[in-house]
């Protein structure tokens, strides 16, 4: 599904991504953890087409999408939330919705000026394909809350509902799980658990490890920039680098 | 806001000679109007797109002067003269954008501002074409028809006020587009809408192209209307007037940028008496405004009905008012 290659980020003279070659498969849950400032994001940012890779490739079911630019990118199927999701706040959920389908529609300005057929038939698609998303997502009884009256956790699956309105095969989800409590997160848990069941395939950022251990198929960790373990939760639990990573070796701690 | 209250607006403004006390009041008005059509277009790049372009009263000095020169010195009718201000604006935004657009945010402001700036000096300073300091003179007056005389104030305030329905009617049209939900995602943050497959450059340029024409069509018409235009049309203080009638109005709503404009273009009138020291009474009612209104009058307005339909549909008898709550915002969104 995800083939990485070799992917490399330098910043001036930083690696934030060093020589990371993965194979993350469709249909399943992938995680990639690593502490604070191991390359995560960065790593998303690259394969979403946000930065281009100092060198490396990147294929999307066997296509080279590493110089695409992110629009690009996002209309071959790459859905993405961010840490923070900036959404209108004073508009409501369903409005925040409607732009998700943009991608997949053609209307230009002369359409808005003659109110062409196309224009409203791509308009009725795209509110068609966002109560979808908000349906998916368990919202549906929000769909006239303006976003400043929803909770975190309510902005959490708007974040996940605007990502699926642009019809993606793969999703990108930067910490889903931030600021919500034990319960929420369960929930969203499930969500991705449902994505997968769909047909689609999640790429995850995430500290929570319960939830991470719990739900992925697969787990890449980074730690400064390079990728250090990959694996099955299992597997990935037990690999003393990766204790170390996290904890400091027994010479970190007596130094 | 009820669809029903369009109307009522609409006819105000059609009674308003009638109702006007003296033909001042109805300059005053048609003046207000002209203004506002400016500020629909900066509402359209700042409001909906929110990249704050502060050239944009140069765009509409260009405008201005565009019909100015082409009516005085080369002898041209109005009409076509204010097609080639359209065309002049859309032409020049189009290349303002092309490079300005490829800085964000405050850089972008500090940029536009520059190039606000820049347009000022060149229309003071370039004499042989704009005839400097001293203005353009002899500005054609819109061509009539029949016993239409564009010369006359009422002609010109209906004249003003068509044009002001249209851009009011086109910028409603684009908000609740798709095209419209493009700008405002791009508000919302450049990341997120790119990774929702939104062309960020296109997209800015669309909306910088539409907001610099809607400022040529106020410049043409406020040059057809006062048939005088000098450098201080192109002063820096009109984009800051054009901010403060937008921030009051309500950024980003539909009927903000009339409110606000007409608001704000009384108030002054009625402080007149106070002359420069009227800034004393400005100032603190902007901060005030700022700090407990920031969507201004529009925008807290139409928050306020919302949340009521809202709070009303969490109330006993759900089923049944939950289908009420959904077409009061319906309304609320035509209106918005």
């Amino acid at each position: 599904m995800l083939k990485v290659e070799h992917l490399t980020k330098m910043f001036g003279g930083l690696a934030a991504v060093n020589d990371v070659s993965v194979d993350f498969g469709a249909n399943q849950v992938n995680a990639i953890i690593g502490p604070n400032g191991a390359g995560k994001s960065t790593f998303f940012n690259l394969i979403s087409g946000m930065y281009q890779p100092t060198s490396g490739r990147i294929l999307l079911d066997d296509k080279d999408v590493t110089s695409m630019r992110c629009d690009d990118v996002a209309r071959l199927g790459v859905g993405r939330t961010f840490q923070t999701t900036n959404l209108f706040e004073t508009a409501t959920v369903l409005d925040n919705l409607i732009v998700g389908y943009r991608l997949r529609t053609r209307s230009g300005l002369w359409d808005v000026l003659i109110n062409s057929k196309r224009l409203q038939a791509e308009e009725k698609a795209a509110r068609e394909k966002a109560r979808e998303a908000l349906d998916f997502v368990g919202l549906n009884h929000a769909e006239n809350r303006y976003i400043a009256d929803c909770t975190q956790e309510e902005r959490k699956r708007v974040a996940f509902a605007l990502a699926l309105a642009t019809d993606p095969k793969i999703v990108l989800l930067d910490e889903p799980a931030a600021g919500v409590n034990p319960e929420e997160t369960e929930g969203l848990a499930d969500l991705m658990r449902k994505m997968v069941k769909h047909g689609l395939t999640v790429c995850l950022i995430e500290h929570k490890m319960d939830m991470i251990m719990g739900i992925a198929d697969k787990i890449m960790v980074l730690d400064h920039g390079e990728k250090i373990a990959e694996g099955t939760p299992q597997e990935v639990k037990n690999n003393p680098l990766v204790i170390e990573a996290y904890l400091g070796s027994d010479h970190d701690a007596a130094a | 806001m009820h669809p029903a209250s369009k109307y009522v607006l609409l006819a105000v403004a059609l009674l308003f000679p009638a109702l006007a006390s003296n033909e001042y009041q109805v300059y005053v008005m048609a003046t207000a109007f002209v203004w506002a059509i400016a500020v629909y277009g900066f509402n359209v790049i700042t409001g909906f797109c929110g990249q704050l372009n502060l050239a944009h009263g140069g765009f509409f000095a260009i405008g201005a002067y565009t019909v100015g020169l082409l009516t005085s010195d080369a002898g041209w009718n109005f009409w076509p003269a204010f097609i080639a201000a359209l065309f002049m604006t859309a032409i020049l935004g189009f290349l303002v954008g092309a490079v300005s657009l490829r800085l964000k945010e405050h850089y972008f402001a500090i940029f536009t501002l520059c190039v606000g700036f820049i347009i000022y000096l060149l229309l003071d300073k370039w004499e042989e074409l704009t005839h400097g300091a001293v203005g353009v003179r002899n500005i054609a007056a819109p061509d009539g028809f029949g016993l239409v005389n564009f010369r006359e104030t009422m002609p010109v305030y209906y004249l003003v006020l068509f044009f002001l329905v249209f851009i009011i009617w086109f910028t409603g049209r684009i908000q609740k587009s798709l095209v419209g939900r493009t700008f405002i995602a791009i508000r919302n943050g450049d990341e997120l809408a790119e990774s929702l497959g939104i062309n960020l450059m296109k997209t800015k340029i669309l909306a910088f192209v539409i907001s610099t024409t809607y400022a040529g069509l106020a410049g043409a018409l406020y040059a057809g209307m006062i048939r005088f235009v000098g450098p201080e049309d192109g002063n820096i203080l009109l984009t800051f007037n054009m901010i403060m009638y937008m921030l009051v109005g309500g950024i980003g709503t539909l009927f903000g940028p009339l409110i606000g404009t007409v608001g704000i273009v009384w108030l002054t009138q009625s402080l007149q008496f106070l002359e420069e020291y009227r800034m004393i009474i400005f100032g603190p009612l902007l901060v005030l405004l700022v700090i407990f209104f920031p969507l201004g009058v529009c925008g807290s307005f139409l928050t306020w009905m919302h949340r009521k339909a809202q709070a009303l549909g969490l109330g006993p008898k759900k089923a049944k008012s939950e289908s009420k709550v959904t077409t009061s915002d319906q309304e609320a969104k035509n209106n918005a």
